[in-house]
């Protein structure tokens, strides 16, 4: 029986297995403490596969990445080039900065075993040779955590020359990042760690897989994806596959914040429950006499859905059925039907007390702080939407900036060369079309046709700038 | 610049991490130097370009891209506060101004190119941060590399007083 610290102890509706040894009594980041629980025991019934066993069991057990887009990890390894003769690299994105995302941080923090063991696994099972983990630099404390476990591995021979006599040899380094969201999107990550502005590359190849870092195969999981591998070596792809509800597998780690009672980490099988149970049962409900009013279902980048909404959703056998917010299981295809998406299981919500035009200014000003200024609609858009933004909390706006802010935001939208750009304008396309009678009572008739100089306001702020 | 013998030596080390590019250790470089001055100077940019066989600008470019890598002096103590959405629910705009009153800060000189503000005795700098990705424990901060949650007012009067006796 696993014993929890007092107040941490998961809800009952809770699945753990890559949480399990979160916020455990008697449980610390040495590599004994983790070999007392069994640990890298699968790496080594990993090494007596065969690598393409490895990559099959994954692709069975239906595990998605758990960084964003939800892709199919194992179906990802296998777009190394089969004729390849380069070396092959394996990155770990531990730059988590998703907003509203705050798992890796505790499984970095409180079990990097876990996270090695998984890595050496994917990497047996890749042929990575040489394996970085590209950790953000406002984890200071985790980046020593991990390479004092990484000096721990090697000393006990689970990583470095011949791993366990096996003949597969490894080396993992922590390389940290320098605060900048854009170091997420796997292929700035890879200029990031080459050196470089983090600038994503022109897509194709669409996969780093084909063409990464050092224009070698590289592939790029998540911190909670490589950790799930070490249990799918465990349990069996197949027995894992049970977990969760069909094309939705395994379990998922759900970062709540906002107006919640008890927000936190929540580790659930995914769809397993509802947006509703979430709220009300595992955060403890929302704040005493506050009505719900809008969620962000995954990251900040997820389109906001309203709390009165309603979905049309089609069901496996041909019907339709129409849901309400609280219904909505917490998976990717059912997030992803209601026009929003599950991404990095970042879910922020809002309450009644909420003003909503504050909320997306926030959101903006985020956006235009970290596009990498790399293609134009992104960088200028970006910009425009949090100036416009800025303007309509600051009460100095027209009714047709709300409808100049949509234009701009499906402006940016599959028109650049990485995905920020969907992920800056999502939010601004959903809070217009969900709050748009919200956002129109900021501003006023009576400013058309004045002047509003940013300038100005910049300096009336206090700020050193003055107008020329 | 003085490099001192246990940093180069750490520099090195590090370098050996990249076997089949040198330039990829730019930004542990950075961060070391950082580390160990507390700022990046002109000088320190063209010695890790150097040391790396690389133009001054090629590091340059890096160093003036991250928000992590600074170019003027920090305080003694460098505070970041979460600004991103769920600090900010929960007060970060608050606790930046809270702390700013209990060091005696003046932020009204900040703009997005120089965003750190210090303190009048150089004991302390603060500049917001986008998400430090502890929004179930908002709000957030750091004190150099020692990082804070659910930073009430009294908690950061706490810090404030105990950071300021060090």
């Amino acid at each position: 029986m696993i014993q929890y610290k007092p107040g941490k102890e998961p809800h009952p509706k809770e699945h753990r297995l890559i949480f399990k040894n979160v916020d455990r009594v008697d449980w610390d980041t040495s590599i004994e403490r983790f070999l007392k629980e069994g640990g890298y025991e699968q790496l080594k019934t990993a090494l007596k596969m065969e690598k393409k066993a490895i990559i099959e069991e994954v692709k069975t057990s239906g595990l998605r990445g758990r960084g964003g887009a939800g892709f199919p990890t194992g179906v990802k390894w296998t777009f190394i080039p089969p004729n390849n003769t380069k070396p092959v690299y394996l990155i770990c994105n531990a730059d988590e900065s998703e907003p509203g995302t705050f798992k890796d941080r505790y499984i970095i923090y409180q079990d990097p075993h876990q996270l090695l063991e998984g890595m050496t696994i994917s990497c047996f099972a890749v042929g990575a040779n040489t394996a970085y983990i590209y950790i953000r630099e406002e984890f200071p404390e985790g980046a020593q955590i991990l390479e004092k476990a990484i000096a721990e591995a090697k000393a006990k021979g689970f990583l470095g020359n011949n791993i366990l006599g096996s003949g597969f040899t490894l080396d993992i380094y922590v390389h940290r990042g320098a605060g900048a969201y854009i170091c997420g999107e796997e292929t700035g990550l890879i200029e990031s760690l080459e050196g470089k502005r983090p600038y994503p590359r022109i897509k194709p190849p669409y996969f780093p897989a084909a063409l990464g870092l050092y224009m070698c195969p590289t592939i790029v999981n998540n911190v909670e994806s490589l950790c799930h591998v070490k249990h799918i070596i465990q349990m069996g792809g197949a027995e894992y596959a049970r977990l969760g509800t069909p094309r939705n597998n395994g379990t998922r780690i759900l970062c709540v914040s906002g107006d919640v009672v008890r927000p936190g980490y929540y580790e659930v099988q995914v769809g397993k429950v509802t947006m509703g149970e979430v709220i009300n049962d595992l955060c403890g409900g929302l704040k005493q006499g506050r009505k719900l009013k809008a969620v962000i279902p995954g990251g900040s980048s997820a389109k906001v859905l309203r709390a009165d909404e309603r979905f049309n959703l089609k069901q496996p056998d041909g019907t339709m059925k129409e849901i309400g917010i609280e219904d909505i299981p917490m998976d990717f295809d059912t997030i992803a039907a209601c026009g929003s998406m599950a991404g990095s299981g970042g879910v922020i919500i809002m309450d009644d007390t909420r003003d909503m035009a504050w909320v997306l200014n926030n959101l903006n000003n985020f956006y235009a702080h970290e596009s990498c200024g790399q293609c134009t609609p992104c960088r200028e858009g970006s910009l425009w939407m949090k100036k416009i933004s800025d303007r309509i909390v600051a009460g100095e706006a027209t009714p047709e900036d709300v409808a100049q802010l949509e234009t701009i935001a499906y402006q940016i939208d599959g028109k650049t060369i990485c995905a920020f750009g969907e992920a800056s304008a999502w939010p601004t396309e959903s809070f217009v079309a969900k709050f748009r009678d919200e956002l129109i009572t900021h501003t006023s008739t009576k400013k058309r046709g004045q002047i509003f100089n940013p300038v100005t306001k910049v300096a009336a702020a206090g700020l050193k700038k003055q107008p020329a | 610049m003085t490099i001192p013998t246990e940093l180069l030596s750490k520099i090195d080390d590090v370098i050996t991490h990249y076997p089949v590019s040198k330039r990829s250790a730019v930004l542990p470089l950075l961060h070391l130097l950082q580390h160990h001055f507390g700022y990046i100077t002109d000088e320190g940019i063209t010695w890790v370009a150097a040391k790396l066989e690389l133009e001054p600008m090629q590091v340059m470019e890096v160093v003036t891209f991250y928000p992590g890598f600074r170019q003027a002096a920090p305080g003694k103590f460098h505070i970041r506060v979460c600004r991103t959405l769920s600090c900010a629910m929960a007060g970060s705009f608050e606790l930046m101004d809270n702390l700013c009153q209990l060091t005696g800060i003046d932020r009204s000189h900040t703009d997005h190119h120089h965003s750190i503000a210090v303190s009048p005795d150089g004991k302390f700098s603060i500049e917001f941060a986008e998400c430090l990705a502890s929004c179930g424990t908002a709000p957030v901060c750091m004190f150099n590399d020692d990082f804070f949650e659910g930073v009430s007012a009294d908690k950061a009067k706490a810090l404030v007083a105990d950071y300021g006796s060090k």
